[in-house]
């Protein structure tokens, strides 16, 4: 087994009455992919936002590389720069070109020098086919180059580990399959990512393990392949036919 | 049974009516020149031909009149109104400067989000409620004829034109504070969580992030703000400052006749109609972007 990147011990997240997380339970070793699968409203985006500090628990522990982020002397924008995160809205920054959204958390959060991020974030477009974009605005690029974008923002940060929220549920289907590419190449390149998704297929075919999530707990959790194909509980059966 | 379904098709009547043809292309613009000289015209010719007319003219815009009360005289006991106008001027100047500043320190102590600046969180939010209550009159007399009661050396010893640019400094900060503010809320919260979880602080968020982009949104009512503030430059008339108004007022009652007003109200309207337009310029602009990027 390798070493344990992520941890999070029976966390509980309640938003006024209403329990999202009712004691989660889940590991992230390095280079691993493990996909949340679960309806909406099952506490997914929760768990995700939980895990980088941008919600607070309210019980339970959360651990990165062992280090407890419940201590009181854990600077949450510390945390986050080890963390990257993409969202479903992309959350690109409107008033920024290309090359600007991806300096911003280098340059001004980890304070490195301008000119040697630049020349980082030019490869990373160049990977993603996007170099020619680099001083284009936001708007001028369709969703999915969009998602791309916001996805090399989060990996110039060079993060432990990245944090995917249904990031391709916003797209439209004929740009689905770019993004998810590019999530199987930073699968293949040992990228640990822990992702939300609806996409069954991607799970199946990129995730180590896959989580089922129901009411705000790990209703089944294993190899992406037992639970997908051979689920124990009724529950995952029973959603697995929904989306079927 | 027939139906138009199965019965014989005859094609149908696609052509506008004839008036509506008469209207389009070159037919529209003659329309529109024709019905403006109309409508214009005739309401021109009911204010000049009316009864009273005559006399409105006489009292309101009597060109002489006009004149001298714009160049004014003060050996016959009457001031400027165009140089009135200089007063009105920098106090708006002045007032503005301070405002746009004033008004983003309330803002910016309004949104803070840290513990240990509740305090300031509680008095801005009591400011900004408390100085959009009163009227501004008020604010302008209790600080113009409050202050110089007070006795405290400088503070108490400036002109009418000071006290009522401070009065309006303290008044419209409230208002532009809650500009700033609704423009950083305007912002979608995603920008935050994103610039957030890229390890970026507070405020660095607000500084590179929000502010930014709040700046865009908030131009148009901002300047809205500022072109009222240009015109309650007139309330300091109450103190007694001689700007554009008081002169007016003067002129109108040595002479009596009320030329004066109508040059106070032109001036007025020559340093706003500008902002307006350049407002309304600035607001289309931003929708056109809005439709166009989406």
């Amino acid at each position: 087994m390798s070493e344990v990147v992520l941890a999070l011990r029976d966390v509980h997240k309640r938003f006024k009455d209403h329990a999202v997380l009712t004691g989660v339970s889940l590991t992230l070793s390095r280079h691993e992919v493990v996909c949340l699968i679960g309806a909406s409203g099952s506490g997914k985006s929760t768990l995700l936002r939980c895990a980088n500090l941008l919600e607070r628990i309210d019980e339970g522990d959360i651990e990165l590389f062992g280090q407890s982020l419940l201590d009181p002397r854990v600077d949450p924008d510390r945390v986050r720069r080890h963390i990257g995160m993409v969202f479903q809205s992309f959350n690109l920054f409107p008033h920024l070109s290309v090359i600007d959204n991806i300096l911003l958390g280098p340059v001004h959060a980890l304070k490195r020098p301008r000119a040697e991020v630049r020349a980082e974030a030019m490869v990373l477009l160049e990977r993603i086919g996007l170099a020619a974009r680099a001083d284009d605005y936001p708007d001028r690029l369709s969703g999915g180059q969009q998602q791309r974008v916001a996805i090399v923002r989060s990996l110039a940060m060079q993060p432990s580990l990245l944090l995917l929220d249904e990031v391709t549920s916003a797209l439209d289907p004929t740009l689905v399959g770019e993004v998810l590419d590019l999530l199987t190449d930073l699968a293949r390149q040992g990228t640990t990512m822990l992702v939300a998704t609806h996409e069954m297929g991607f799970a199946r075919d990129v995730a180590h393990r896959v989580a089922f999530l129901e009411g705000g707990r790990v209703v089944e959790e294993g190899p992406a392949r037992d639970v997908l194909d051979h689920p124990r509980e009724a529950a995952t059966r029973a959603f697995l036919e929904r989306v079927r | 049974m027939s139906s138009a379904l199965d019965g014989e098709r005859v094609p149908p009547d696609l052509f506008a009516s004839r008036r509506r043809r008469l209207l389009a292309g070159r037919g529209g613009l003659v329309a529109s020149a024709v019905s403006s000289v109309v409508v214009i015209g005739g309401l021109a010719a009911v204010f000049w031909l009316a009864p009273g007319g005559a006399t409105v003219r006489y009292f309101f815009f009597n060109p002489h009149f006009m004149w001298q009360a714009f160049v004014g005289d003060p050996s016959k006991g009457f001031y400027s109104v165009g140089l009135g106008l200089l007063t009105n001027l920098w106090i708006f100047a002045v007032a503005e400067a301070l405002v746009l500043v004033v008004g983003m320190l309330i803002a910016s102590a309004r949104l803070s989000q840290s513990p240990v600046l509740l305090p300031f969180r509680l008095l801005s939010t009591a400011y900004t409620d408390v100085f959009r209550g009163i009227p501004i009159l008020l604010v302008i007399l209790i600080i113009g004829f409050g202050l110089p009661e007070l006795n405290l050396g400088y503070v108490s010893n400036q002109s009418p034109a000071v006290y009522g640019c401070a009065a309006l400094v303290v008044s419209y900060s409230a208002y532009v504070a809650e500009v700033y503010r609704a423009g950083v809320l305007s912002i979608p919260h995603g920008q935050l969580l994103a610039s957030r979880s890229l390890g970026l602080s507070h405020g660095a968020t607000m500084r590179r992030v929000i502010l930014p982009q709040a700046v865009r949104t908030v131009i148009p009512p901002l300047l809205n703000d500022l072109i009222s503030l240009q015109k309650d430059t007139a309330l300091v008339s109450v103190l007694g400052a001689i700007e554009t108004t008081r002169a007016a007022q003067i002129y109108s009652s040595t002479v009596f006749n009320f030329s004066g007003y109508a040059v106070a109200a032109i001036l007025f309207l020559l340093l706003t109609i500008p902002m307006t337009r350049f407002t309304d310029h600035l607001i289309a602009r931003d929708r056109a972007r809005r439709l166009a990027g989406a």
